[in-house]
């Protein structure tokens, strides 16, 4: 068993300072931001706010400058990302490129890749979605039937992806699509990633799925006959597995995998006041130790990547930590306020129904917590 | 700040080696029908781990919090049966109230224990004191005061917790401490209650991770259905959730310790993490014994396995020194005092370098 120890970090004091800017930022930018939309956190979509993250130098922080990339720290880039969490503010439109596709294709991309596609992500002017899922492979991604198949000058792709977060409004899409046929001694082989711009490329359709929660933020994409040219293929061909699982490894313990509904938190505690009673202050407790704690782990494993080590298991742990966390939430807060809130009724009625709903996707997305748990029993010799 | 001092990285090897060596399945069995590990305890004091935190001219080692954790979380991880974690607290205390450190064990009375001091005389009944007929010396604080009390001068009556350890009931009758000191801290919660709950949640984690490797090793040996009952996905997910919450609880209480180290003379930024890490503890707790048992089956079931000797601990440190609703409730009142549009920037602002 590995010996799992959250190396305590804090943030630099670099970082600081520009928490302050970044509040600023949010204070002028967010006023008179309804809590409803702010609780749709990093599922809340604004291109203006983008572009004007983009112009500010907060989207690809840590990238090279050649890229346009500004080449902060992975710290100070922490901190940005949790100021806007914490403030719901509507980050998804570039979220995607910032945190995967972008980081993928400064890792695996080509020169000429990077240059086309990276410049335009840091100002924050263009976005990204990632197909993966498949209406017959969810967690056992290995199985995805969607193919690719070499023409004369390029890749013919066929097949659909499902849940597809952003599909609708993405302008390329980073597939993962099988390029040989199963090997059934390894199944992982294979696989290859294609750039697909999701505007120009015929044969691509793309039909919004409304969830529960009412919204149409994931989709079902179609690919018909769709080409591709040659240089759209990320990295090598038959090496996408690789390339996905250290893809997935960047989106484990970020500020993301906690503060989903921090707007929750923070709409409870104004409904309650300040004289709300010990039972109600101590329900509030706990979700404020949890808070405290996990921001304290999420920030161990930031410092821990900066200084080059790579906690996969500490990682996967904040995982599963903070989405039963922020999954919760909707079920302390009932046992606080004990309320049946109305959809249309004041902020904090609209946010408890809101995340009610909203929570049920954040022990499937970017893999299920048993897929984590799964992960945490290998770190533990237990498979 | 990152890593462990080469102080905590010695007092880690030290503690865990005499502790391993020491606290067999005898020791441990033996102290519950009241036998006094004295090796064990003369081991701990040669090696200077009975007072890391008493300065160096109060008779300690002078150490920082930070690396007093290694010590506490493997007392915990050993479930070492006598008061080391006690007499480090009480020991802080009496260096910070300048007062010199006795040798031996102290028993650490719990701050919110309604004591009364007039005219320098201690009066009061505490209960559930840790070890309190076992060590030489008590350890209290009233009023802000730190009070150095011979054990023979108070009245005290034996129990024990559910783990078999010794909670007496300790009665002051217009007793005169041998030294006494103000501690001249900042603090909304008393001091030697803050201090030992952040004892016992570095002990809880260190018993957490003991139970996450005694239930995974069973899981490896143990064989049903023709395999390793460590192949079953529900023994996974069970064990897998329950190793995560040992280790937010680890890494809570060393951040209070750190914390601790943090705060100078102002203690109520350092209560918030001492809450936080009793509070995740208690609840991880929960989870973590309820995993252990059911990977256990019936033999952890029984007096025979050493599984208990665990988990009887966690069951009763959760009450201790304030238990979750407690703390619970103190951190969560102050946020509702300071409102929704605080929160957040008070705890980036605490979390700082």
């Amino acid at each position: 068993m590995e010996d799992i120890r959250f190396t305590p970090g804090l943030l630099p004091p670099e970082g600081e300072a520009l928490r302050a800017e970044v509040r600023a930022f949010i204070a002028e930018n967010l006023k008179g931001y309804p809590g409803v939309e702010r609780a749709k956190s990093w599922a809340g979509s604004d291109p203006g706010f983008s572009r004007k993250m983009g112009a500010r130098g907060w989207i690809g922080m840590t990238w090279p400058k050649a890229c346009g990339g500004h080449e902060r720290s992975a710290l100070e880039r922490y901190v940005v990302l949790e100021e806007m969490l914490a403030a719901g503010a509507p980050v998804s439109a570039h979220w995607v490129a910032d945190r995967q596709s972008g980081p993928l294709l400064l890792r695996f991309g080509t020169e000429e890749q990077r240059r086309k596609y990276i410049p335009a992500i840091t100002r924050g002017e263009s976005y990204f979605c990632i197909g993966m899922s498949e209406p017959n492979s969810g967690s056992d991604l290995a199985s995805i039937r969607t193919r690719g198949e070499r023409t004369a000058d390029g890749w013919r792709i066929n097949g659909q992806k499902i849940w597809t977060s952003k599909a609708h409004t993405a302008h390329y899409m980073i597939a993962l699509v099988r390029t040989r046929p199963q090997d059934p001694k390894d199944r992982h082989a294979g696989l290859s990633q294609f750039l697909v711009d999701m505007k120009a490329t015929k044969g691509v359709t793309v039909r919004p799925i409304r969830n529960m929660a009412g919204e149409a933020m994931f989709n079902e994409v179609f690919f018909e006959d769709a080409e591709v040219p040659e240089d759209a293929l990320v990295g090598t061909e038959g090496g996408g597995w690789g390339q996905v699982t250290t893809e997935l490894a960047f989106e484990r313990s970020g500020p993301e995998r906690y503060l989903s509904s921090y707007q929750l938190l923070f709409e409870l505690i104004r409904e309650l006041g300040a004289d709300a009673g010990p039972a109600a202050a101590a329900g509030v407790g706990r979700l404020a130790a949890h808070l405290s704690t996990l921001r304290q782990m999420s920030i161990s494993i930031a410092t821990m990547l900066e200084t080059g080590e790579a906690p996969n298991l500490a990682a996967a742990i904040v995982k599963e930590l903070g989405v039963a966390y922020e999954q919760d939430m909707p079920n302390r807060v009932h046992d606080i306020v004990g309320t049946s809130p109305r959809v249309a009724g004041g902020a904090f009625e609209q946010v408890m129904a809101y995340m009610t709903m909203a929570a049920r996707s954040f022990s499937l997305r970017g893999g299920t917590r048993e897929i984590m748990r799964g992960i945490i029993a290998r770190g533990l010799g237990l498979r | 700040m990152t890593g462990q001092s080469e102080t905590a990285n010695i007092l880690a090897e030290t503690a865990g080696r005499l502790l391993e060596d020491h606290v067999t399945r005898e020791v441990l069995g033996a102290a519950e029908d009241g036998v006094w590990p004295e090796d064990l305890w003369r081991a701990l004091e040669d090696n200077g781990l009975t007072q890391p935190l008493a300065p160096e001219d109060k008779g300690g080692l002078g150490a920082s919090f930070a690396d007093a954790f290694v010590i506490a979380f493997a007392a915990g991880r050993r479930r070492a049966p006598v008061p080391l974690v006690e007499t480090m607290a009480a020991g802080w205390l009496l260096g910070r109230a300048g007062i010199d450190v006795p040798p031996g064990p102290l028993a650490l009375i719990d701050g919110a224990a309604a004591l009364t001091v007039e005219d320098g005389v201690l009066s009061g009944v505490a209960e559930s004191v840790p070890w309190a007929a076992r060590s030489g010396h008590l350890v209290a604080e009233a009023d802000g005061t730190v009070l150095l009390v011979p054990a023979g001068t108070a009245a005290i009556a034996p129990h024990h917790n559910m783990a078999g350890e010794p909670r007496d009931t300790v009665t002051f009758d217009r007793v005169n401490p041998t030294a006494a000191g103000a501690l001249d801290l900042e603090a909304t919660v008393p001091v030697a209650r803050t201090l030992g709950a952040a004892m016992r949640a570095a002990q809880m984690a260190g018993a957490m991770e003991g139970a996450v490797i005694l239930a995974v090793r069973h899981a490896q040996d143990r064989e049903q259905f023709g395999r390793p009952i460590a192949k079953f996905q529900a023994i996974q997910q069970m064990l897998a959730r329950a190793a995560a919450r040992a280790a937010q609880a680890r890494a809570a209480a060393e951040t209070a310790f750190l914390a601790l180290d943090r705060a100078g003379g102002d203690l109520t930024g350092a209560e918030w993490d001492v809450a936080a890490a009793k509070v995740v503890a208690g609840e991880a707790a929960e989870i973590v014994y309820d995993a252990a048992h059911q990977t256990h089956g019936a033999i952890g079931f029984t007096y025979e396995h050493e599984l208990h000797f665990t988990t009887r601990r966690l069951w009763a440190w959760r009450g201790e020194f304030g238990a979750e609703t407690f703390w619970a409730q103190e951190i969560g009142q102050r946020v509702l005092a300071r409102g929704a549009g605080n929160l957040w920037p008070d705890l980036t602002a605490r979390q700082r370098r």
